[in-house]
């Protein structure tokens, strides 16, 4: 008997170690395949004949030269940047005050004010970007980078807003209260006490923040039309359709170049993420 | 005075509060109540003359062979997708759970489609997908599957590119699916399993009957998040076929990107998204069940 379930868990180990690596392969492959591509002469490259796992000619950085000598994508990064860096310092005013007011100050209601803003994350991109668009027009902002930027915080600040909360309502009351009574006001308790205290919290807002930003494509793709005003998200995508001649070398380094830095940080971050979307499931 | 401002707890907490609520509401719900509005008007981008035309948009959508297979698709590639996801992302999150070195750069690895701009990562794809240097096809001939005559068009034929469309999206959504999984995974107290380690209950006994019961609200979470965003994502289907072959891989919010923003017609891409609301209803309604349930306990 004991025998019998030894023998299923060491198949379980070898299967759950076949199956993890076949996942995560599965997850990489893409970003293994715009890393080999990125490097290989275009010749090379569109020969039907040729293995595509190996180099058949020397290896090249032709296609990166092309990509930041002779298309925007330096400007793509600088406005994706820029649009990334507003919209980061807009949810921080935006979602600390309002984050710090639902865990401690508005008791009952908040409760449900705050269940409130996290369902508004639920209401796509899709349903909103026709009525904005006009509204980005009204205000004439098309084509513009600040239509980004005013629009971008409706997403990030629900969700950051939520994060916040979780965040403070794990910081012990009895700080505050003591700085109080030491003869700090509560907004004081706030700015002297707590957000020194909610860095990590803070850094995890903007890291999120960020990538929300660097994801989005919907609302980009609707506002901005001309071709140095472009994200990331969506410049590469309409440098692919240029012309016939697809650049495969270049697009594939303009995507590995903007995927994997970002991946790497997010990776440490991600954990408290994590606790951003599951806190109301998992109250221990 | 101002002292006495800062004191007042309730003040202070309105105040706060006020800034945020104000600019969701004028960048969210405004825009909300405004595509509604659209939806009962002939809005378009030309116009400037709109009159209200009753449920004539969402008539004539109905009507539309289009329209109807573009829901049809949502619904295919949303649950399809999801399905996959959850049985994938639960294997993958159950071999990740345990320790293992080099767990940190597996991480890394599945967390890459979910962080990296999905637009890029779609990019990949079309060149994996490509119709004459398709490494999956290369491979496959290679390997001696596929025989002399057999190249799939894989963005090429309606069916063929309906599947790696739902590929993508797979690809795209497992990630979250998987963390959300491991974070429910590792709030499980550690004495539940050494428990189950000293009856000696069998690896798939432990998983079936202890694990999985015990992290279901958090597959929940993960479906519904996972629903929602495939419901209402264009980006892979943009990228990949902006709807072809002859308009058979639209989805509803890619439709109303060619409807509302290419062609125009502002009521009428308006209208075929608010076909999304039951759907954001039905989640945004579980979602609260579930967060009251666990309040509970």
């Amino acid at each position: 008997m004991g025998g019998r379930v030894r023998g299923a868990n060491a198949l379980a180990a070898v299967g759950n170690f076949g199956a993890v690596a076949a996942l995560s392969g599965f997850c990489a492959f893409p970003f293994f395949w715009m890393l080999i591509t990125t490097f290989k002469q275009t010749r090379d490259l569109l020969d039907p004949d040729h293995n595509p796992f190996v180099y058949h000619e020397p290896a090249t950085l032709e296609n990166l030269r092309v990509l930041f000598g002779e298309t925007l994508f330096t400007e793509w990064v600088t406005n994706t940047l820029l649009v990334g860096v507003m919209v980061v310092v807009i949810t921080l005013i935006l979602a600390l005050p309002a984050g710090y007011s639902l865990a401690r100050l508005s008791g009952g209601a908040g409760e449900h004010l705050a269940i409130g803003i996290f369902l508004t994350y639920l209401v796509p991109p899709t349903i909103l970007f026709i009525p904005l668009s006009r509204i980005v027009g009204l205000l004439g902002l098309q084509d513009s980078l600040w239509s980004l930027v005013l629009v971008y915080p409706s997403f990030t600040v629900p969700f950051c807003t939520w994060l916040l909360m979780g965040f403070f309502k794990a910081i012990p009351k009895d700080l505050e209260e003591a700085a109080m009574v030491d003869g700090l006001s509560r907004l004081g308790a706030f700015v002297r006490v707590i957000l020194p205290m909610s860095v990590a919290g803070i850094l995890t807002v903007v890291i999120f923040s960020f990538t929300l930003v660097m994801q989005e494509f919907v609302y980009a793709l609707t506002f901005i039309t001309s071709a140095k005003n472009f994200t990331i998200s969506i410049g590469v995508p309409a440098f692919l359709v240029r012309g016939d001649v697809y650049f495969w070398g270049s697009l594939m380094g303009a995507c590995f170049i903007a995927s994997v830095p970002i991946a790497i940080l997010y990776n440490l971050f991600v954990d408290r993420f994590i606790s951003g979307f599951t806190v109301g499931a998992v109250k221990g | 005075m101002s002292v006495r401002i800062a004191d007042s707890e309730r003040w202070l907490g309105r105040l706060f509060l006020a800034p945020a609520v104000a600019y969701i509401f004028a960048l969210v719900g405004l825009p909300f109540l405004l595509a509604v509005a659209y939806s009962f008007t002939n809005a378009s981008i030309s116009s400037s003359h709109t009159t209200f035309v009753g449920l004539a948009n969402f008539r004539g959508l109905v009507a539309d062979p289009a329209f109807r297979r573009a829901l049809a698709n949502t619904f295919l590639f949303a649950i399809v997708s999801q399905a996959l996801v959850i049985v994938l992302s639960s294997v993958l999150a159950v071999g990740l759970n345990r320790d293992f070195p080099g767990k940190w750069f597996v991480r890394l690895l599945v967390l890459l489609p979910w962080v990296a701009p999905v637009s890029l990562g779609s990019i990949g794809w079309l060149w994996i997908f490509d119709s004459i240097y398709s490494v999956i096809n290369w491979t496959l001939r290679a390997l001696g599957i596929f025989g002399q005559g057999v190249w799939p068009i894989w963005l090429g034929q309606p069916i063929l590119a309906m599947a790696a469309i739902i590929c993508v999206q797979v690809w795209r959504t497992m990630p979250l699916a998987t963390v959300i999984l491991l974070g429910g995974l590792s709030s499980i107290p550690d004495d539940i399993h050494d428990a189950a380690e000293i009856d000696g209950a069998s690896f798939f006994r432990h998983l079936f009957q202890i694990t999985l019961p015990l992290v279901l609200p958090i597959v929940l979470v993960a479906v519904l998040f996972g629903l929602v965003f495939a419901c209402t994502d264009m980006i892979v289907v943009y990228v990949l076929t902006r709807g072809g072959p002859y308009d058979s891989t639209h989805v509803l919010s890619s439709l109303a990107f060619f409807k509302g923003v290419e062609g125009g017609d502002l009521a009428g891409g308006a209208a075929a998204t608010l076909f999304l609301l039951p759907v954001l209803a039905a989640a945004a309604i579980l979602m609260l069940r579930l967060a009251r349930r666990t309040e509970v306990t």
